[in-house]
């Protein structure tokens, strides 16, 4: 079975101070540390799973500057057998359709059985790429994805709703799946697997080399682009605790004393 | 004189093209590090509190754990099961390994001195034996050398071997004590004299009849490591199990010791960026007068000051890998001759390696305390990790050699390689002294810049010869009688291994920035460049002043202060910058 993974690159963001860019339409982002999307690796390690019990290829692709070969290396490392980037100027301020263009481009003419993306990305969280892509490719296509098995050309996953409901579809390959985190506990990179891997080349791929015009990418082959970025004012109401862990801490009890919520 | 040779930072600028500096990492470096970092974080550091409570079989089973992802074999060769990693990606897991808590210890104890005496010194058949187990983690190993009346003075061992006879194994008798790793270690490295004489290295098996450990110690700091002493009782060990020659276990013990020390100073580098951050986000939370209280300048001067000397040893620690990484790559480790050849490059750079153990040591003493001092009164509760991070640093000046006998040992090997013919240190010290009395010989400094910094390092190394140079024409005969005067010329080398390792790097980040000096090194350049002169100044009078009187006083006292003339900086407000650029990032951040 041939396996293509769509990986990212993001910056954690979780604990960092952010600061809006003189754009306002995006962060600062020179001192944060970047990882691969935390879904995407999930889906690395779900099709690796499928590869130890299936057997074929696993190919992973990512879009973004060559630092991106940082995260395909680690799948490298992880035991993925390919890694493609795609990387082009006219990429830049791609929404989500428009990133499906790029990766359905690059994916058309490779065999694939299965496709898995992260369901969504930790920086711009649009939880679209995957389906899109989905749709572009013909193929049918699952979200939210939590578990997999495979029998014949039939695959039974398991999706996980609102309100705790777990839904069990099947589907035929080929096909897209969008990995939810917690669907499988991902291994850890090994030292020995990224010597192994060091010297292995990243192919990279351009536009022109996916026959994509300036048109059909960037801003121009977009459907939505952000208009501003901000952090969303103190509204009445609400109070910041200040202090440390510890005074944050007592504050919080204490007021949820005085206003009966705790006994 | 080599290029690059051991001790030539002292006669000699560094080419920053020569020295391997943090911002030289490959790709393949960032990934290391970023795989150790996943498994720490991931495996060992939540479970500290338990390690600290001395969980029965959690250090063993982490141990052993770590070697699935490569944690535990970096060091050994290919050929033996191991990856063979070079000297940088070995530093950069052992800078990592803090991230564990006591972990650290364990690990770069196994990796380091209880790994390495077979990897540069064993045979074939021993390297066979037993180091692809201490890769995959099923060995762990540790290393006794210590004694109870053998400490510092360790060649003084009173344990002993004797053939048994037919001549199949060694008997062993003796205690040794304070041995990292002992509770589940499978085998120790230790050392006995053969008829009580030949000091020699012994590979012993945990299951030798005869071998029993003592109690638990009690520790102050690391407490989650086993610290236990090792008692030989007519122990008989194999023939096979000799470790080199007979008679030759100090050279085994010694280089072993010096890779220890390079490697003890990267964790001391970790550890302290780890300090940083915990400090970094304290201060920035915490809100006293209405202001988070790193806001406050004299919160802001400690941060500030902590950021500089973690950047200036991590300068030091990659330099000296590099330079190791340099002279070792090249030695074929299944040769017969891999031990004698590795020891010769080890021992090239002993004089570094004891600089990096001292100057880690301390520095990390240093910022672990500021790191108490600016949490308050929650620096000083269990709740908090700084308050572990103190505890646990303070261990790093006592073992792998004590900071006294690693300053005595940074001249004792600097002299010994110049009488050896392979440094021009003699030379270079008369040179010195001769300049002295011309006061053209002895250029001012230009007033500002990397000028500046670069001639006032130049001056330093001036002093170096000169106190060096007086303290042994004034005591030929009885030069090792002067500890307190070698001890302080000793503070003078590694102040200078310290600047020129720093500006080395900074210069080479120059070269990427277009011949501009970057902001925040450039400040950390400034202000730690003109407080080691200011130290060394100090030092240089001690030293004059205890060797010379009246004219020659005089005149040694008139050179010095040509020598330290310089145009001072606004250190105040260059260490506010450097802490405000960690306090933006949030983390140890110099860029």
């Amino acid at each position: 079975m041939d396996i293509i993974v769509c990986i990212k690159r993001v910056p954690e963001t979780a604990e960092a101070d952010l600061v809006i860019d003189g754009t306002k339409k995006a962060i600062e982002t020179d001192d944060l540390v970047y990882s691969i999307n935390e879904w995407d690796n999930y889906a690395v390690e779900a099709a690796i799973q499928l590869k130890e019990a299936e057997g074929g290829t696993i190919t992973v692709i990512s879009v973004g500057p060559e630092e991106n070969n940082e995260v395909l290396r680690r799948a490298l490392a992880m035991g993925a057998d390919e890694a493609i980037r795609l990387t082009d100027p006219a990429f830049e301020g791609s929404d989500a359709y428009a990133m499906a263009k790029v990766l359905a481009a690059a994916i058309k003419d490779m065999p694939h059985d299965l496709i898995l993306t992260g369901v969504q990305a930790d920086d711009d969280g649009f939880g679209a790429t995957g389906v899109a892509l989905a749709q572009m490719l013909g193929l049918p296509y699952a979200a939210l994805v939590t578990d997999i098995k495979k029998e014949g050309d039939t695959l039974t996953v398991h999706r996980e709703l609102e309100g705790g409901l777990e839904e069990v579809d099947t589907l035929k390959l080929p096909a897209l799946l969008t990995i939810q985190t917690g669907i499988n506990e991902p291994r850890y990179v090994s030292i020995m697997g990224i010597r192994r891997v060091a010297k292995k080349e990243i192919a990279a791929k351009g536009a022109a080399d996916l026959g994509l015009s300036e048109n059909d990418v960037g801003l121009n082959g977009s459907m939505s682009q952000i208009e501003e970025l901000f952090f969303p004012p103190v509204g009445e109401g609400a109070e910041i605790i200040e202090g440390t862990m510890d005074e944050k801490a007592e504050t919080l009890v204490k007021i949820l004393k005085e206003r009966g919520g705790i006994a | 004189m080599e290029k690059n040779a051991g001790g030539s930072f002292l006669l000699e600028t560094a080419d920053p093209d020569d020295i391997f500096t943090p911002e030289d990492m490959t790709e393949e470096h960032k990934l290391v590090a970023k795989a150790a970092e996943e498994f720490l974080l991931g495996e060992v550091a939540p479970v500290i509190d338990d390690l600290e409570a001395k969980k029965e079989g959690l250090m063993p089973q982490l141990l052993r754990k770590s070697a699935e992802v490569g944690l535990m074999g970096g060091d050994i060769p290919e050929e033996y099961g191991g990856m063979g990693l070079d000297k940088i990606s070995s530093l950069i897991i052992t800078e990592k390994v803090p991230l564990g808590g006591p972990f650290a210890v364990a690990n770069v104890d196994h990796t380091g001195i209880g790994s390495l005496p077979i990897v540069y010194f064993g045979n074939d058949e021993q390297k066979k034996r037993y180091l692809p187990g201490l890769a995959n983690g099923e060995l762990i190993g540790s290393y006794a050398l210590t004694e109870p009346e053998a400490g510092t003075d360790a060649l003084n061992a009173k344990t002993t071997a004797t053939l048994s006879e037919g001549g199949k194994y060694y008997i062993l008798n003796g205690e040794k004590q304070f041995i990292t790793n002992a509770g589940y270690a499978d085998i120790f490295i230790t050392y006995a004299k053969i008829d009580g004489e030949q000091f020699t290295g012994f590979i012993i098996d945990r299951d030798s009849e005869g071998l029993s450990l003592g109690e638990e110690e009690d520790k102050m700091g690391i407490r989650g490591t086993s610290t236990r002493s090792l008692i030989l009782d007519n122990v008989k060990v194999p023939v096979e199990n000799l470790l080199f020659k007979p008679g030759k276990g100090h050279v085994v013990a010694f280089n072993i010791l010096n890779i220890g020390r390079y490697k003890l100073g990267g964790a001391c580098v970790g550890a302290a960026k780890l300090a940083l951050a915990d400090t970094i986000q304290y201060a920035k939370s915490r809100v006293q007068f209405g202001h988070p209280i790193a806001d406050f300048g004299l919160i802001k001067e400690k941060i500030g000051e902590m950021v500089i000397r973690t950047f200036v040893a991590e300068s030091m620690v990659y330099r000296n890998a590099g330079l190791i990484e340099d002279r070792l790559k090249d030695i074929d480790m299944t040769s017969p001759e891999a031990g004698f050849e590795s020891a010769r490059g080890i021992e090239e750079y002993a004089t570094e390696c004891s600089i990096n153990k001292v100057y880690g040591s301390e520095m990390l003493d240093y910022v672990v305390d500021e790191a108490v001092q600016i949490h308050g009164g929650y620096g000083y509760i269990k709740d908090y990790p700084v308050e572990r991070y103190y505890r646990d640093s303070r261990i790093n000046r006592i073992f792998e050699g004590t900071n006294e006998i690693n300053r005595l040992l940074i001249l004792r090997m600097l002299l010994r390689r110049a009488l050896k013919g392979e440094l021009p240190l003699v030379q270079a010290m008369k040179q010195a002294a001769s300049d002295l009395l011309k006061p053209s010989g002895l250029r001012q400094a230009p007033q500002e810049g990397m000028e500046m910094l670069e001639s006032l390092t130049e001056n330093a190394k001036k002093i170096g010869l000169l106190v060096a140079g007086a303290v042994y024409q004034a005591h030929p005969d009885d030069l090792s009688e002067q500890q307190e005067l070698i001890g302080m010329i000793s503070d003078i080398i590694i102040e200078i291994f310290a600047m020129d390792s720093l500006l080395a790097r900074v210069k080479k980040m120059m070269k990427r920035n277009n011949g501009e000096m970057p902001e925040i090194p450039g400040a950390i350049a400034n202000v730690y460049v003109i407080d080691a002169m200011m130290r060394i100044e100090r030092w240089a009078k001690l030293i004059f002043a205890a060797v010379a009187q009246g004219d020659v006083l005089r005149t040694q006292l008139s050179a010095l202060k040509r020598l330290t003339r310089y145009m001072p900086v606004n250190s105040v407000a260059l260490r506010r910058k450097v802490a405000d650029r960690v306090l933006q990032a949030g983390r140890y951040l110099v860029s």
